[in-house]
């Protein structure tokens, strides 16, 4: 990473520092007395979650962190010990097993327990037997909010009301019940307003990727620049500041015209444009980026990187509609688009970010995403009239990740874009 | 003559073809795997290049006696690359023995292991002498195994120089003589063959004349899962799953759809009218239902490979088979003979089940278009393609199913087609 500016290099100290700051203040919230409120990254309400002054815990991104920590195996072993099957999500098994194991963060320091579980369902069923499962553990309330389904591809006003109803009556009361601290809306809109300028810069960055060649890789790249905003930091002011730092060495590498920093080195000949649909596997997180950059793939637009939030067709939080702007938001989330709506933004993004192809990554373990992926690859496919390719592996089960098999169908896939190129220039 | 070569490192064989300077087909060598992709590879051309020097003597000889003599005198070199072989084998077993320090024993065992490699000599005499030698694999490994095996089972003595003493020095020592470059090319052999038949003088100009004609080898490319381990520059190297496509389309022009079932994977295709992949699906990680499918069911069954499509075909009553889980197979199996199935029932439900997860996989790849390529070592199974053949009228209605006898080749072709377009 000789060639990264001293810029580039601020942004990763910064997101470094702020999360390790993080997982110290959970560490000490049983001796300063902080309230802790474990949520998941798809419709988590971190303006809210910090407006009562609670700290949030986010049981995937400790997956994640564990899963690239190469920590994740284990914990899958203990959980499976424990009775859970081995064609259950590997989130949930690698946080299981987490707690099992002495539920010490991916960082080394010890996680606290829950004051409350805040369950947005956004989607993924299985986030609901999950926060049962740690509900069993420790014995905590829970509140649930349920986020109507954009079945027919919209949020209808009855569905953000119902939504708006479910947060007065349902969620704001457990959130003050747990902390002891009022609802206070002014505090609430303050976060919120920092949420929509680090959202700014955010959605800049991302298009960023619509510069030849790319800044950024929008998905091996962009899961670290979509970390704070995803996690604990939406809406404070250290997010504002990273994300701003991150623009701004973003907007220096589109000036000098260099390509992103890869694990192999800084990619300035972008042979393939590409669009990812589905998560990464993190277990061989640096492997798999590597398999793209060292053929000239980079990825100039993913899904995954709006599973937290969609941005990027025009939402920001609004602090002037408090409660509406949380439904929005939550009813935006990737997750819980439907799967024509899917098919739409991967077709939008092919044609905006003039990309070469499309690359699936089915999970194994995650039927919330994979469920209609076949689907999706030839419907889109048929609309966007560039070729798509199907990879398969998983979340953090590194059992679930044939190098091999993973290198053959990308080389082929890219191989087969070089064919069509030629068969088309003859 | 200038020509181009493919290679497909399959996970089980290692196919060679190469091309003249027009893209025709002069010559193909096969050989197994092993675990060394290097040698494989090695193997596999010399063959190939045997295998067009042999083209180049027949271009000479035209008369139907001549062509027998041309088929002494193949049967003759492939009985000279044998015996070496053979002879390589007994001398490493020797220096075996020694190591190993039998004592008093030493000397029977020399002599019992001496005894199994006339046994064996004279077996394969015989077999390349006669003018229609039964069909048998043409790996050295695998016929003078089983000869091998027999012969020890013979002569072995249980409270003296056991059987399995005797397989134990086998199996030490083969993995050597297939890991050691040996010579055994046409350049080097083909006198001693010619010896063998008694120098025809016919036979030997023609012999001379296909020897001294130069071919020169322009381009090379590799495929397979072994490509990667090969010094071959990155432009050389392409996925088997273009070969594939492109080779099909050479076999059979009108092809738009290609399965191909491999020792580890399966794959199906879609092309373009020029042979140009369009989409295509693979299983994932797990083998199942692959051609390694087959070998473990035939190892549990305790008959050869090749065996198992015809006792298929036997079946009256296909069994219903779920699982193509290879770990699961030998499990599988032995419980449909516990409640009482016949082997070939149950076999053809197991070439059924393979069959099913490939259509799986076609679907996913976007069905079956006419016409449709069987490519693979398991095309070469009769009750795959009956069971394919049924599959396919049923899902996707009257098709064109092309199969060619060489369809093993179909990889290194598509290869070679790459390397005559790097070429020219």
């Amino acid at each position: 990473m000789a060639e990264t500016s001293a810029a580039k290099d601020r942004s990763m100290i910064l997101q470094k520092q702020m999360i390790a700051n993080h997982y110290r203040q959970l560490e000490n919230a049983p001796e300063t007395g902080d309230p802790v409120v474990y949520t998941f990254v798809p419709g988590n309400m971190n303006e809210l979650v910090r407006s009562f002054g609670a700290l949030p815990v986010l049981p995937e991104i400790n997956a994640l962190q564990s899963g690239m920590r190469q920590k994740s195996g284990d914990y899958i072993a203990e959980a499976e010990r424990a009775g859970h099957s081995e064609d259950v999500c590997t989130y949930v098994k690698c946080d299981i097993g987490m707690i099992k194991a002495g539920n010490i963060s991916p960082t080394g320091t010890r996680l606290p327990k829950p004051d409350l579980l805040l369950l947005s369902y956004t989607g993924c069923y299985t986030f609901m037997k999950w926060f049962e499962l740690l509900r069993e553990e420790y014995d905590c309330p829970t509140v649930f909010f349920h986020v109507p389904y954009q079945g027919d591809g919209t949020i209808e006003a009855e569905h953000r009301d119902y939504m708006m109803r479910q947060l007065r009556e349902e969620v704001i009361p457990a959130l003050e019940k747990a902390t002891g601290r009022r609802y206070d809306e002014d505090r609430l809109r303050e976060y919120l307003t920092l949420s929509a300028q680090a959202e700014d810069d955010l959605v800049a960055v991302l298009q960023s990727a619509k510069n030849r060649p790319s800044p950024i890789d929008a998905y091996f790249g962009a899961v670290y620049y979509v970390g704070p905003i995803f996690s604990s930091f939406r809406g404070t002011p250290e997010g504002v500041e990273y994300y701003r730092a991150l623009r701004e060495e973003v907007e220096a590498r589109v000036a000098a015209g260099q390509g992103p920093m890869t694990p192999v080195g800084q990619l300035d000949d972008e042979k393939y444009r590409l669009v990812v649909e589905g998560p990464p596997n993190w277990t061989s997180f640096r492997e798999f980026w590597s398999m793209f950059a060292s053929e000239g793939a980079n990825v100039v637009a993913s899904t995954y990187t709006k599973v937290g939030g969609t941005y990027d067709f025009g939402f920001r939080h609004d602090p002037e509609d408090p409660l509406g702007t949380l439904a929005d938001y939550c009813g935006g989330c990737y997750t819980n688009i439907n799967l024509p709506g899917r098919v739409d933004m991967l077709v939008d993004y092919i044609r905006e970010y003039e990309a070469d192809g499309f690359v699936i990554n089915s999970v194994k373990s995650c039927n919330s995403f994979s469920a209609g992926q076949l689907m999706m690859l030839r419907e889109v496919e048929k609309r966007a009239g560039v070729p798509g390719a199907f990879i398969e592996s998983d979340l953090v089960d590194p059992r679930y990740f044939s190098a091999a098999n993973i290198k053959n169908r990308l080389e082929s896939y890219l191989q087969m874009i070089d064919a069509r190129r030629m068969g088309a220039s003859a | 003559m200038r020509c181009v070569i493919g290679i497909d490192l399959g996970s089980t064989t290692t196919k060679a073809v190469i091309l003249d300077e027009d893209g025709a087909i002069i010559g193909r060598g096969i050989t197994n795997s092993r675990s060394n992709y290097e040698l494989a590879s090695a193997v596999a051309r010399s063959e190939a290049f045997a295998d067009a020097r042999f083209r180049l003597v027949a271009r000479e000889v035209r008369g139907e006696l001549d062509q027998a003599l041309l088929g002494r005198l193949e049967r003759a070199f492939r009985l000279e690359q044998t015996l070496g072989q053979l002879g390589r084998l007994h001398e490493l077993i020797e220096e075996e023995i020694e190591r190993r320090q039998y004592g008093e024993l030493g000397p029977t065992v020399r002599e019992a292991v001496g005894s199994i490699v006339k046994a064996i000599e004279l077996e394969e005499r015989a077999h390349f002498g006669s003018e229609n030698p039964p069909l048998r694999s043409s790996f050295f490994r695998d016929a003078v195994g089983s000869a091998y095996n027999r012969y020890a089972e013979e002569i072995s003595d249980p409270k003296g120089v056991t059987f399995d003493l005797l397989l134990g020095l086998y199996d030490k020592c083969i993995i050597r003589v297939e890991n050691e470059p040996m010579d055994l090319g046409f350049q080097e052999l083909i006198d001693n063959a010619l010896d063998r038949i008694e120098n025809p003088t016919l036979m030997v100009d023609a012999v001379r004349a296909a020897a001294s004609t130069e071919l020169d080898e322009a381009c090379m490319v590799g495929t397979g899962y072994g490509r990667a381990t090969l010094p071959f520059p990155k432009e050389a190297i392409r996925s088997e799953i273009l070969c594939h496509g492109l080779g099909a389309h050479a076999m059979f022009p009108g092809t738009r759809t290609v399965l191909d079932i491999g020792g580890q994977d399966t794959k199906a295709i879609q092309v373009d009218d020029s042979g140009i992949v369009t989409s295509f699906q693979m299983n994932d990680r797990c083998a199942a239902g692959c051609g390694r499918y087959l070998g473990y069911i035939a190892d549990e069954m305790n008959m050869g490979l090749h065996e198992l499509g015809p006792m298929a075909e036997k079946s009256t009553r296909c069994v219903k088979i779920n699982s193509t889980c290879t770990v699961f197979a030998g499990a599988e199996l032995r419980e449909r003979l516990s409640l009482g199935e016949r082997r070939e029932d149950i076999l053809a439900g197991l070439h059924r089940a393979i069959i099913l997860r490939a259509m799986s996989l076609l679907a996913r790849s976007g069905g079956i278009d006419d016409e449709f390529t069987f490519t693979g070592g398991v095309a070469n199974n009769e009750a795959a393609v009956h069971a394919l053949r049924d599959l396919v009228d049923e899902n996707y209605g009257q098709k064109t199913l092309n199969i060619s006898p060489d369809s093993i080749y179909t990889g290194a072709l598509g290869g070679a087609l790459f390397a005559h377009r790097l070429a020219s």
